[in-house]
């Protein structure tokens, strides 16, 4: 061992366990009655935790504002490392060929200039928002997805190869049953003495009982084997981890609704342009996407990938290089179910009387509104489940149609 | 008895790192006066800092990285003048695999990532075990800690540096009386933590971070604690704050550079006030202004003694500035010192710190009337944070709440290591195993720190690898130790039945130290 903490694993944002280098999934098929036309629906949500800066990825080069705003760190789709052209207004940062790709196939679609309901800028409130599906911070217990799964038809239980997730993401959380996945190494504790232990929390301690049982239904199969990840950039890992998952959720009776969760985009310094910081992540981001692909094989067609944040970034760079916290930001959405080829935004324009308190991107589309219209064109969820159950009160922000094929 | 041995508990296990093994009479001393034991440790102010041979501080360790970086910068230029022409490698990029998976189960999968992962395994058997607890007389090749399969190369001194920093605080913590000192010290760490992960100069700084801003105001005043954690250059670099130039600064005008509000979001959103603690963005950005200049001096030393803090006043927004509705003078550093004692006096700060304070010690709910009591205790007393732990300590709340907290990895490794005395002479053990909870030393994944509830630490897979390292100590267990002399060193007669009667019915003294290890006695505080 060297510096065994140059090997450790990705945490995330909240600090929960291997956080960011874990998947979480709903530990049930769901049993739709429409089976029989062979349509087996699966949906990867993806939470890139530190707010992205969603005009450093998807960049408005048609804007005339937005090249003075986002000065040294802007995109332009000429010079050496030339943004990817969308759409004659909008540009993709060039570290994502993967996702132009899709694009130009019409299975990505990105909505700019899109917001949670939140308005403040702490990250950690932000991303309860973002995840609890709640109007306002404070609402931790279950996570918008884990609700829409209680309001599936629930099939068959997915094989007991996966273990309760080592770290679900809030989003994941709920009483809705989930398992996940997690790369780690270590010589584990025979069976004997698991049952014995917990046997006596069953007598002592059933909090322990229930959580250590859940952790041990990690399959033979795994264990004993060793799933450490290959020493290995940020970039490497979420490859890594959207690879195994990506198998996982492939298999037939493998999990067909799953969260992964990313770190590291709060690049409030030196945040890099066509190169540096963020297009090095966004790199990551984008050989993940293509790790979905790829790994889902022909599930790929009945496939949709939400991948949001909680909030975007300052429309002017910072004393820095980089960006601080702000409002509006983008959301993108992979997979052959998604009718792509579009970037969907009401655009507010980034003239200073534009911009939401005089210094962000101002949303002018609910989150709420995508993540619902996915959900609705995957799932077939009611508006009534989607704007009670799923996202409380948010009668308002009706799904959009249209995002699914 | 059996009353005195659950404020026994309360006081080794809520307050402090758990009864020592051995000679200690930890469980005993603690029994007979309980309140005494926890206090007994407030009394000794300087038993707080930590200094040890070896140990140096900041700039003479900010200017040690200076002169490893340089020499690393030297060694790439000399190699790129010796082979012009060579390009370094790029990184291995698998060809997507794109077979279909039609009838692919589950387990089929599983098995097949297992296997993806087999070249990587760590040679367990064959490397010699980490020499953690070998050393102290356990078997040693029983089972190996987790290992990387990379040859031995030599530490650098960023390595050897962060792994001395990181031995001394444990050796400390297994050693000590009750540890409730070295828990205040973990609780304050990761209040105002910084992450390792930040960059070598935070690795470089951790351990000095923790002893130098932290240790000596621990049993002294919030707002000293404060002023020099944000003067710290190891929180200065982790938040940015030497990048960040006043825009109308010389610096700024020159540089054409400006703010950066990273580290004053910070301290005011976990540091002090909290969320919704009654500032809004004007304010984060005042502030950012106000600590402008705000530094550590470079390698080349041209604002100090490099690698110290450093007051830039090229780098510092000029004039006036209005935070929180008060207007403090342009006076350079003073200007950023007076608003940092005016934000530790805010009584945000003081229910932000309170609420924090119970929710560690006592309960993931804490008590409303506990906590409005300490947030009296820290306004009264101007935040002197001896007397906001004595008032924990002499509280009814902390010692009848019952122990439903789970400890963390930290404590959770430190507790078994003084349950079986043994100082660790080697990081390795302590570190690979907080790394694989969850908890890697000084490395949290934000600056809100490690998680502080039962339900993070208690998560399925968390339990299940405690489990796992709980064996590896067990399988490594000597014979000359009783798992059964060992609960009673560490829960006398408050020890279940049923945590007794499943330790004597162990197959093996491994496996009744690993369940030991595991039990509710241990695991809760």
């Amino acid at each position: 061992m060297v510096d065994c903490v140059e090997n450790r694993l990705l945490t995330s944002r909240r600090g929960l366990l291997l956080g960011g280098a874990s998947f979480a999934a709903w530990a049930y098929l769901p049993k739709f009655a429409s089976a029989a036309d062979g349509r087996d629906p699966r949906l990867v949500v993806v939470i890139l935790r530190g707010a992205l800066d969603g005009l450093a990825t998807v960049a408005p080069v048609g804007d005339p504002d937005y090249a003075g705003l986002h000065g040294s760190i802007a995109l332009a789709v000429d010079g050496a490392h030339p943004a990817t052209g969308l759409d004659g207004f909008f540009a993709l940062h060039p570290a994502m060929p993967e996702f132009a790709r899709m694009y130009r196939d019409q299975h990505a679609a990105v909505i700019h200039a899109v917001a949670t309901p939140y308005r403040d800028r702490s990250h950690f409130d932000g991303q309860d928002v973002l995840e609890s599906g709640y109007a306002g911070p404070g609402r931790v217990q279950s996570g918008w997805l884990n609700r829409a799964l209680e309001a599936l038809p629930r099939g068959e239980r997915v094989s007991s190869g996966l273990a309760i997730g080592p770290t679900t993401p809030l989003v994941l959380r709920g009483s809705a049953p989930t398992v996940g996945w997690a790369p780690v190494a270590l010589p584990q504790a025979d069976d004997d003495t698991a049952m014995r232990l917990v046997d006596l929390y069953r007598h002592r301690d059933p909090a322990l009982a229930s959580a250590l049982s859940q952790g041990l239904q990690l399959e033979k199969a795994a264990s004993g084997d060793d799933m450490k990840p290959k020493p290995g950039n940020q970039v490497a890992q979420m490859r890594q981890v959207a690879r195994g998952a990506a198998k996982l959720m492939a298999a037939d009776d493998g999990p067909r609704i799953a969260a992964l969760a990313f770190d590291g985009w709060d690049t409030h310094a030196n945040e890099g342009g066509p190169v540096g910081r963020l297009a090095f992540l966004l790199g990551g981001l984008d050989g993940a996407l293509a790790e979905f692909e790829s790994g889902l094989g022909d599930r790929w067609r009945d496939t949709v990938v939400i991948v949001a944040t909680e909030f975007g970034r300052t429309a002017r760079i910072n004393g820095t290089d980089g960006t601080d916290h702000g409002t509006g930001t983008i959301a993108l959405l992979a997979g052959g179910a998604v009718k792509g080829g579009r970037v969907i935004s009401d655009w507010p324009g980034l003239k200073p009387a534009n911009l939401f308190e005089a210094r962000d991107l101002k949303p002018t589309t609910d989150l709420r509104c995508v993540i619902k219209g996915v959900l609705q064109g995957q799932f077939s969820l009611s508006d009534r489940v989607l704007s009670e159950t799923v996202f409380p009160d948010s009668a308002g922000a009706r799904p959009m149609k249209g995002l699914v094929i | 008895m059996a009353r005195d041995s659950q404020a026994a508990l309360v006081a080794l296990n809520r307050f402090g790192f758990g009864a020592r093994g051995g000679a200690s009479g930890d469980l005993v001393n603690a029994a007979s006066d309980p309140r005494g034991f926890v206090k007994a440790e407030l009394a000794r102010p300087v038993g707080v800092l930590l200094e040890a041979p070896g140990l140096q501080s900041t700039p003479q360790l900010g200017q040690a990285a200076f002169a490893y970086q340089d020499q690393v910068k030297q060694a790439r230029e000399a190699a790129k003048t010796a082979a012009p022409t060579e390009a370094p490698a790029p990184p291995a990029d698998p060809k997507p695999d794109n077979q279909l998976r039609r009838n692919l189960s589950l387990n089929t999968v599983m098995t097949e990532i297992a296997g993806q992962r087999a070249e990587a395994k760590p040679a367990a058997d064959s490397k010699p075990a980490d020499t953690a607890m070998k050393a102290d007389g356990m078997q040693p090749n029983a089972a190996a800690p987790p290992t990387a399969a990379k040859p031995a190369q030599p530490l650098n001194v960023i390595q050897k540096t962060f792994r001395a920093e990181a031995l001394a605080r444990l050796q400390r913590a297994v050693m000590v009386d009750c540890g409730f000192t070295e828990r205040l010290v973990v609780f304050w760490s990761n209040h105002f933590c910084i992450s390792a992960s930040k960059g070598e100069l935070a690795r470089m700084w951790a351990g000095a971070f923790e002893r130098e801003a932290i240790r000596p105001h621990v049993l002294g005043r919030f707002a000293d604690m404060l002023k020099a954690v944000e003067q710290h250059p190891a929180m200065l670099f982790f938040l940015d704050n030497q990048q960040s130039l006043g825009p109308d600064s010389r610096a700024g005008q020159n540089r054409k550079r400006g703010l950066n509000e990273n580290l004053a979001r910070e301290i005011m959103e976990l540091h002090t006030l909290g969320v919704g603690g009654g500032y809004i963005q004007e304010d984060v950005t005042s502030l950012a202004r106000i600590i402008t200049g705000w530094t550590f001096a470079g390698r080349k030393g041209q604002i100090g003694a490099p690698g110290s803090f450093a007051f830039n006043a090229n780098a510092h927004q000029p004039g006036p500035q209005v935070l929180l509705g008060k207007t403090y003078d342009a006076t350079g550093l003073a200007q950023g010192e007076a608003a940092l004692a005016d934000i530790a006096r805010h009584p945000s700060t003081a229910n932000f710190i309170a609420t924090k304070f119970v929710r560690h010690f006592v309960a993931d709910d804490p008590p409303p009337a506990l906590v409005a009591r300490l947030r009296d205790v820290f306004v009264k007393t101007d935040g002197d944070l001896k007397a906001l732990a004595t008032a924990l300590v002499d509280s009814d709340e902390a010692w009848k709440a019952p122990l439903t907290k789970m400890r963390s990895p930290y404590d959770f490794l430190i507790a078994s290591g003084r349950l079986l005395a043994r100082v660790p002479e080697d990081p390795g053990f302590y570190l690979n195993s907080l790394n694989l909870l969850g908890q890697p030393l000084w490395t949290p994944a934000g600056p809100n720190g490690f998680p502080d509830t039962t339900a993070a630490w208690a998560a399925p897979e968390g339990m299940k690898l405690r489990l796992d390292i709980a064996s590896q100590m067990g399988a490594r267990l000597g014979p000359n130790i009783d798992p059964l002399d060992l609960l009673e060193f560490a829960a006398g007669d408050a020890a279940s039945t049923e945590t007794r009667k499943t330790i004597e019915r162990a197959e093996s003294r491994q496996q009744a130290l690993a369940l030991l290890l595991m039990s509710p006695e241990l695991q809760r505080r």
